[in-house]
């Protein structure tokens, strides 16, 4: 079976619209660094490296991660690049569990990467592609449908997508890290104007340029802190894209890699048994809908834990306790932010955004179009 | 460590250009076959893993498109690497390991005829100092084999004869792209493209698909007679900038091997991702290979060049040989990046 894996190390870059001062070597190096000083390790200490980006448009360099092997002190190591669409933060941080896990490695650098600021993403994401409808309006256009589609189907609450706005903008608030720092109220959200109805500018995320990095050890090495974040379960889920009997409000894929993932961390009942979780919630109305994707709440509800209050810090099931991707989006680390405040929380460094007691928390990313997968959960006990 | 085993391959055959195919298109056969060779479905996969760049076909995202020349459905475990079908082999090796699944379907695709691939590898270079000089990859591959004759490592006939060598071997191979008697004194009247490379000494641009199935151990005996046992499998990077390397050398696929185990006895034949034919050269100096071992049989790089799935069919080119009895134990090299930066090797064996 598999060998315990524990993170040990987290850093991460402020995130902000341009990061101008930093170059993309500078950008994952920054993340890097902190990591290590977090982990009490220097690079010679490395293993490996496993590096993850959305897709290599964005910056205009294809496969950087050979370019950026210098400025992670990768030669002589082994450095591998995942890229798994907007799932890829996740699922890297997976792939480099996997080698702790599997043996192959005892301590391992993973990191994520994204300068927006290279390019525009949103129009990188809508090239005319042969003998297909062209997605002219970024990620919102392909996802409003299926956010109308929910709110037809729970019959939910108009204002719940301005909610989720709120309080993860609130949640920003409490973390330096963050690129938005926004002090909305609910009518200056609902103010803002409609571009893909249902989602409001201020439903949206932003364009980031940022890096995260967490250093991943075996057993015998997470002894190096006093508090490791135990890597308890990981899964991964694809579906295809041109298939009828997909339900892309609530994918299949979501829902299978969720019970992966439960069933290898034990996990019966998630809104028990999980204190928090980061969950990639990119356009308000996901989070309703992935509450209810990953069993959070029964079909219908989603939108209710949402109005109720209950996905504050503080509340019942804090999500997105950093301010979530409505707050930084570096597309291509935008998944392993995710997993890495999921660690944060059960180490309990997760400062000013820190939710009480945290032991267990669910890291969850997704990308394509709600089609690709990648989940883990992590515990403060072995 | 678990054992894990190739236990089938599958390409479509290396031509200038598969006309009228997306990418789902190209998948389909590949990896129906490699599975269909071993009676499995993409129902008995436990993990599957795929090698691709966005830069062939120009748009971002393109491997989504590649899921649907599978049957993902239900949904599947899944992963994807912006590299050589290798490395997804390696992801494959590293995902067996956990020890809950046993089966791996690995593929991977590359329709280099979309675009001018040597103009496009310029884009792996540092993009604020080096891609603004043009250094595409002929021409950064021409300073390596100029490097290599300034040290007095290697001559032009050694190139033809390499070539030669390739694509007399890859006659009997109907995947490979080009491949006859060449002469090496014809070769050698050739004009020069980027001095000191003449057109026969870069590779084809090629496009193909490849899939590779493998197993763990009892899985693996069950499916095959004779499974390519994966004894040792490791990559390594180098430095990016030309000049902190010594382009003459591969200290990367030398620590590779060696942490394969490839000193714990003798290959009988080598599958060397070396596109153009110096290459060769410096990585047989690098990991030791002497005249006793067979250097790409199938005729390798030299004889069919598709980006992305040139090294994975480096992986199952040596399998085959194994999987077929005609070899014990084998060598499988990948290389990545600019003038063999980055090295991945494995060692297989027979029983």
């Amino acid at each position: 079976m598999a060998e315990p894996c524990a993170v040990i190390g987290i850093g991460q870059t402020k995130h902000r619209e341009s990061r101008r001062d930093l170059s993309i070597p500078g950008l994952v190096r920054d993340a890097a660094l902190r990591a290590l000083q977090d982990a009490d390790m220097t690079w010679k200490d490395i293993d490996s490296i496993v590096i993850g980006t959305a897709p290599d448009m964005f910056e205009g360099v294809m496969m950087p991660e050979l370019w950026l092997s210098d400025a992670l002190g990768a030669a002589g190591k082994p450095m591998f690049r995942v890229h798994t669409a907007g799932s890829v933060g996740g699922s890297t941080a997976v792939v480099a569990a996997h080698l702790i896990q599997g043996g192959v490695h005892e301590k391992v650098l993973t990191l994520a990467f994204e300068k927006q600021s290279e390019s525009n993403a949103m129009w990188a994401l809508s090239p005319a592609i042969p003998f297909q409808p062209q997605l002219v309006a970024g990620a919102g256009g392909y996802f409003a449908p299926l956010m109308r589609s929910y709110i037809r189907r729970a019959d939910a609450h108009p204002d719940t997508g301005c909610m989720v706005a709120v309080k993860d903008r609130q949640h920003g608030l409490l973390n330096p890290n963050a690129h938005l720092h926004l002090d909305q109220t609910f009518e200056q959200v609902k103010a803002s104007p409609m571009l893909w109805d249902p989602i409001r500018y201020s439903e949206t995320c932003p364009s980031s340029d940022g890096a995260v990095a967490m250093v991943l050890v075996s057993e015998k090495h997470a002894g190096r802190v006093k508090n490791p974040a135990w890597v308890k379960g990981t899964s991964v889920r694809t579906e295809r894209t041109f298939f009828a009997g997909r339900d892309q409000v609530n994918p299949a894929a979501g829902k299978l890699c969720a019970k992966d993932v439960y069933d290898e961390a034990g996990i019966r009942n998630p809104l028990k048994e999980i204190d928090c979780a980061e969950v990639y919630v990119p356009f308000s109305w996901f989070e309703p809908m992935w509450l209810e994707n990953l069993g959070f709440a029964e079909q219908g509800e989603g939108w209710k834990m949402t109005m109720e209050g209950n996905t504050k810090i503080g509340g019942e099931m804090p999500w997105n306790m950093s301010g979530g991707v409505m707050c930084t989006n570096p597309i291509g680390a935008s998944g392993m932010l995710r997993f890495a405040e999921a660690a944060r929380q059960v180490r309990g460094t997760a400062e000013r955004h820190q939710v009480d007691g945290a032991k267990v928390a669910l890291g969850h990313a997704y990308g394509g179009g709600s089609q690709f997968f990648a989940m883990w959960i992590v515990s403060s006990e072995r | 460590m678990r054992d894990v085993a190739i236990v089938s391959f599958s390409q479509l055959p290396s031509v200038k250009a598969i006309d009228a195919t997306d990418e789902a298109e190209l998948v389909q056969p590949v990896t129906a076959n490699a599975m269909k060779q071993v009676g499995l479905t993409q129902d008995d996969i436990g993990f599957t893993c795929s090698g691709s760049t966005d830069y062939l076909p120009g748009r971002p995202f393109s491997f989504v498109a590649a899921v649907d020349g599978l049957k993902a459905w239900p949904p599947i475990r899944e992963s994807h690497v912006e590299m050589d079908g290798a490395f997804a082999l390696y992801e494959a090796w590293v995902r067996l390991m956990h020890g809950d699944i046993d089966t791996a379907l690995v593929f991977s695709f590359g329709k280099s005829s979309l675009g001018s691939v040597p103009d496009i590898l310029n884009l792996q270079n540092d993009p604020y100092y080096v891609q603004p000089l043009g250094l595409d990859s002929i021409s950064a591959a021409a300073l390596q084999a100029q490097a290599m004759i300034d040290a007095g490592r290697a001559t032009e006939r050694d190139f033809a004869e390499i070539v030669a060598r390739s694509r007399k071997n890859a006659i009997d191979n109907p995947n490979a792209h080009i491949k006859g008697d060449f002469s090496v004194d014809e070769m050698l009247e050739e004009p020069y493209i980027s001095s000191p490379l003449r057109k026969s000494f870069c590779p084809p641009v090629s496009d193909s698909a490849a899939a590779i199935v493998l197993a763990v151990g009892d899985r693996a005996k069950e499916l095959v007679k004779r499974p390519a046992w994966i004894r040792g499998i490791d990559h390594r990077t180098e430095p990016h900038a030309l000049g902190q390397r010594d382009l003459t050398t591969s200290p990367s696929s030398k620590l590779a091997a060696e942490k394969a185990g490839l000193v714990q006895g003798k290959v009988d034949l080598a599958e060397l991702h070396a596109p153009f034919a110096h290459q060769e050269l410096i990585l047989r100096e690098a990991m030791g290979l002497g005249d006793e071992v067979s250097i790409n049989p199938s005729g390798g790089a030299l004889a069919a060049n598709s980006l992305m799935t040139a090294g994975l069919i480096r992986f199952g080119e040596a399998a085959s040989r194994i999987l077929s009895g005609d070899a014990t134990r084998a060598l499988a090299h990948t290389s990545n990046g600019v003038c063999l930066q980055h090295n991945l090797v494995a060692i297989l064996e027979g029983e």
